[in-house]
């Protein structure tokens, strides 16, 4: 009946025979009787695999895709080929967590290369083995700095990061005493005199996110020097697939760098999974959260590789873990891995650059052609924030014709009516930017 | 088999993947952007081409076990198959091409979705309403300890910062209550191996949050006093959490909701056979009791006339814990899984694995020294402890030794209360033939174990590498490869 279930009739009377009971119910018989369930669960009986096919194809029909100029934190690059159907070879993604390393050097081998991939892109020293996305790795990379500065209780995050980092660092810090201040931003990008008001000793980390929320790339220079001076560390956010073109974390003087590798390799699905990245200097190795692969030796003085550094862990410190960390995102980094892999530097630049190229363009013609204002006139990566006259009725009328054409950002902040946020990918074609343009000028009249 | 790493691999000149070309104007970045954002450094990224990628993975899977490959009877952690139609499912465009901020109208699929998961997961644990936000177990810990939080601010008891944890629970509870803001207690396990009610009672006081219990508990045993435990806490103003790793045993049998649990989280990679990719992504979703409905995260899904709809205004919110909704491509996953198992295939999938548990006891009990000799539900403890003063051969030791049969080894030395512990849990999707085969080689290595136990101590023979030194990982901590 179930094909998961290969228990035959014959199979279950000689195992009973063997444990010495006569029914499967004996074996629940220390479950009081009162708790004991005697109805069947309200939840319809199993079908065949068709029909679970037939339902979930019904599901998927019910969203609808469209041409996506959408971003704030979800991007719709092209993805290889190779990149799913490496995921698909089972022994990786019906492995469990690579706790026996002789049989797990697949996985273990690929975590050391994400590793390396990451410090290489941000210029940092170690990476961990993954986060859940950006947002909760801001949390940790906070708690990081936390633990470092021990005497210091607050932290500063610019207004311009992404709201829901935000709300993510407001839930996970809301009963501890840490407290979390904004730093104001001048011109939609973070305000460097507020910072320097604001830092004192007391401060142990101060976030800032680029390319930030509307799409302004933040220009850091100064930042570190200032949050050094105070003893605190600099964590910088980054949509990784900016770091093609744009400074990286290490550049800017960052202790921490953090980010989303969704934009390597992995789709939007719906916001998950994403894969946060963490790295930071040597100095910080031993404050890391979650995972890590480190290389050594087998008896044989073969090469090999270890999840390592675990003294950290909850496994092992429980309740003074650097984290509670366990599961991370392990396939989805494996995914990031091989688009990097797969694309090396020359592509990642090419897309990196293409993207940008793009935005840039849609970005002259809307604001030129179209007369459309700018939030800011500020420099942008691969996505920008417009005021577009009666923006939600646009972006739906768009919508209604097959076009999603931004992210209105007044479900964030209800004071920015009318602010649009852009985001174009090297897998927009001029074509599509411009029936974007045509129909937005239609809709506006 | 090479064991090259990719960046070894490379060579100069080649690539993977051929983009298409620019079709805009292509005017230098320079001129577009100030130059003082640019980066300077070339990171090192390997260069090869397409098949290089392929086979260089396909090398690292060959170096790999997982569940499609052999039995992996790895305690707590309900290593099933994974059903390949989920997987189909989720890589339907209509899923995978989804953006997170689209129009509501436009995502009535996933909301739909979410909207029945969340009830079907109620409906199996006796839970009124819950999110499906958490990442991972750990996450589903962290939200579930946020419940609690959220509930005691409410009630103005701001005082209760214990929470009581027993020896035998993962490492995760304590870690994620701590992270939480609580402090951690921990409770005593009697001889039965099970909570020790007595102690619980010296324990409770009105500074108490709650209670973190895992039940079955991670020794295999059902907590037969739950009922009196639930009441303890409870009328000490406490709450009861439930870690549902060990949700496989129970399934259409008893409900934590019944139990008198006021929030449990379940890891859909484990009960509701989604892959675990080798360390995530999961699923922690957590399921609440109605007096704490109020608190769930932002946003809820909610089912209007018109459709189904995010609500952010929840006033008494915990708050976000996640960046967008979850991990979708997992939730998809399970929610394939229910509708193909139904109520009734699912209460089947916990019967049989208990029947599986109790089978492999009772064949392995007669050689090896079962730590608390009852019946149990999913899962087992063995202790090594007498075959290590006999032979010399720890769990450890065995574990390797199952390394050459083909075998994922279970987990050993947890739960720590169970001297060179060996946990073992079968799952239901294996069959009688699959468990008498495992049986074998066990006895196959207790013989081993007298007659030639060096042969053990330098297990594994037969796998990619052997024994690693995990001491020089440590002290060497080469943590990414480096150009030469």
């Amino acid at each position: 009946m179930f094909s998961y279930l290969p228990q035959t009739e014959k199979d279950i009377q000689e195992m009973l025979k063997v444990i010495g009971v006569n029914s499967i119910e004996e074996l629940f018989k220390d479950i009081p009787d009162e708790i004991l369930q005697k109805t069947p669960l309200k939840i319809p009986k199993g079908i065949s695999e068709y029909e679970v096919f037939k339902r979930m194809t019904e599901l998927a029909q019910k969203n609808r895709q469209g041409i996506s100029f959408m971003g704030c934190g979800s991007y719709e690059h092209l993805i290889p080929s190779v990149v799913g159907h490496i995921l698909q070879l089972p022994n990786f993604y019906t492995a469990y967590t690579p706790y026996q390393a002789e049989i797990s050097q697949g996985i273990l081998q690929s975590i050391f290369e994400f590793q390396t991939l990451i410090c290489e892109l941000t210029g940092m020293e170690v990476s961990n083995a993954s986060l859940y996305d950006d947002h909760t790795a801001a949390s940790e990379a906070i708690t990081m700095a936390v633990n470092t500065r021990k005497k210091a209780n607050r932290v500063l995050v610019s207004g311009t990061i992404h709201p829901n980092t935000r709300s993510v660092i407001e839930t996970f810090f809301s009963d501890v005493s840490i407290k979390i201040e904004e730093i104001p931003s001048k011109d939609y990008v973070t305000s460097i005199d507020a910072l320097t008001e604001m830092i004192d000793e007391n401060v142990a980390a101060v976030l800032i996110q680029t390319p930030n929320i509307y799409g302004w790339t933040e220009d850091l220079s100064g930042f570190a020097d200032i949050v050094h001076d105070n003893k605190a560390l600099l964590i910088v956010s980054s949509n990784p697939m900016s770091l093609g073109i744009l400074k990286s974390q290490a550049d800017w003087g960052a202790d921490i760098a953090i980010g989303g590798t969704q934009p390597f390799g992995l789709a939007t699905y719906f916001g998950g999974p994403s894969v946060g990245y963490i790295s930071t200097g040597t100095k910080l190795t031993r404050k890391m959260p979650g995972r890590i692969v480190g290389q050594t030796k087998d008896v044989d003085g073969k090469r090999a590789f270890v999840l390592t550094l675990q003294a950290r862990e909850q496994h092992i410190k429980r309740q003074r873990a650097t984290s509670n960390i366990c599961s991370n995102q392990a396939l989805a980094a494996m995914g990031s891995g091989i688009y990097l892999s797969t694309v090396g530097w020359k592509g990642l630049k090419e897309a990196s650059t293409m993207s940008f190229q793009k935005a840039h363009y849609l970005y002259r013609r809307l604001t030129e052609e179209l007369g459309l204002k700018s939030l800011a006139n500020k420099d942008f990566f691969n996505e920008f924030t417009l005021i577009i006259p009666e923006s939600d009725k646009v972006l739906i009328d768009m919508e209604s014709q097959g076009i999603f054409a931004g992210v209105g950002l007044s479900r964030f902040f209800p004071d920015l009516k009318d602010a649009v946020t852009i985001a174009v990918t090297e897998k927009r074609t001029k074509e599509e930017m411009d029936a974007y343009v045509d129909l937005l000028k239609r809709v506006l009249k | 088999m090479s064991n090259k790493l990719i960046f070894e691999v490379s060579s100069v000149g080649r690539t993977g993947y051929r983009f298409p070309l620019i079709d805009v104007p292509n005017i230098p970045v320079k001129d577009q952007i100030s130059t003082a954002l640019l980066r300077k450094s070339v990171p090192v990224l390997p260069e090869v081409s397409e098949i290089d990628i392929i086979r260089h993975y396909n090398g690292l899977a060959k170096r790999n076990f997982g569940v499609d490959e052999g039995f992996y009877p790895l305690g707590s952690c309900t290593m099933k198959y994974n059903p390949k139609i989920n997987e189909d499912v989720a890589n339907f465009p209509g899923f995978a091409g989804i953006h997170p901020l689209q129009s509501e109208d436009s995502v009535q699929g996933f909301l739909e979705m979410i909207y029945e998961l969340t009830s079907s997961l109620c409906e199996i644990t006796g839970m009124k309403w819950g999110t499906l936000q958490p990442y991972a177990g750990a996450h589903g810990e962290f939200t579930g300890m946020k419940f609690f939080k959220s509930y005691f601010k409410k009630r103005g008891e701001l005082n209760r910062t214990r929470v009581l944890v027993p020896t035998s629970a993962h490492g995760t509870n304590p870690a994620s209550a701590t992270i939480a803001g609580f402090h951690i207690e921990e409770i005593q396990a009697d001889e039965r191996g099970l909570v020790s009610v007595e102690n619980l009672k010296s324990l409770l006081a009105d500074d108490v949050a709650g209670i973190m219990l895992t039940n079955p508990n991670t020794l295999g045993l059902f907590e037969k006093d739950i009922i009196e435990i639930a009441r303890l806490v409870h009328e000490a103003g406490g709450l009861l959490y439930y870690d549902g790793a060990n949700m496989n045993a129970i399934m259409g049998k008893v409900r934590p909701g019944d139990m008198g649990f006021d929030v449990i989280h379940l890891n859909l990679h484990k009960t509701f056979s989604t892959p675990h990719g080798g360390g995530g992504p999961g699923a922690g979703p957590v399921l609440v009791s109605e007096r704490l409905t109020g608190f769930v995260p932002t946003p809820d899904v909610k089912k209007s006339d018109d459709g189904y709809y995010f609500e952010y205004n929840i006033p008494d919110s915990m708050g976000r814990i996640s960046g967008f909704y979850g991990n979708m491509a997992v939730l998809v996953r399970a929610y394939s899984y229910i509708i193909t198992m139904g109520g009734d295939g699912l209460k089947k999938a916990s019967e049989y694995a208990v029947l599986n548990a109790n089978y492999l006891k009772e064949r392995l009990k007669k050689t090896y020294h079962l730590y608390y000799d009852t019946t149990c539900m999913h899962e087992f403890v063995l202790s090594m402890k007498k075959m290590k003063e006999k032979y010399g051969i720890s769990s450890l030791d065995v574990a390797k030794g199952l390394l050459d049969y083909g075998v994922h080894p279970p987990t050993i030395y947890f739960p720590s209360i169970v001297p060179e512990s060996m946990m073992i849990e079968p799952t239901e999707t294996e069959s009688k033939e699959t468990l008498d085969s495992f049986v074998d080689t066990m006895l196959n290595i207790y013989e081993k174990a007298k007659n030639n136990p060096e042969e053990l101590h330098t297990a594994p023979h037969n796998t990619a590498v052997r024994r690693v030194d995990e001491v020089l990982a440590v002290k060497q901590a080469i943590l990414k490869w480096t150009a030469e």
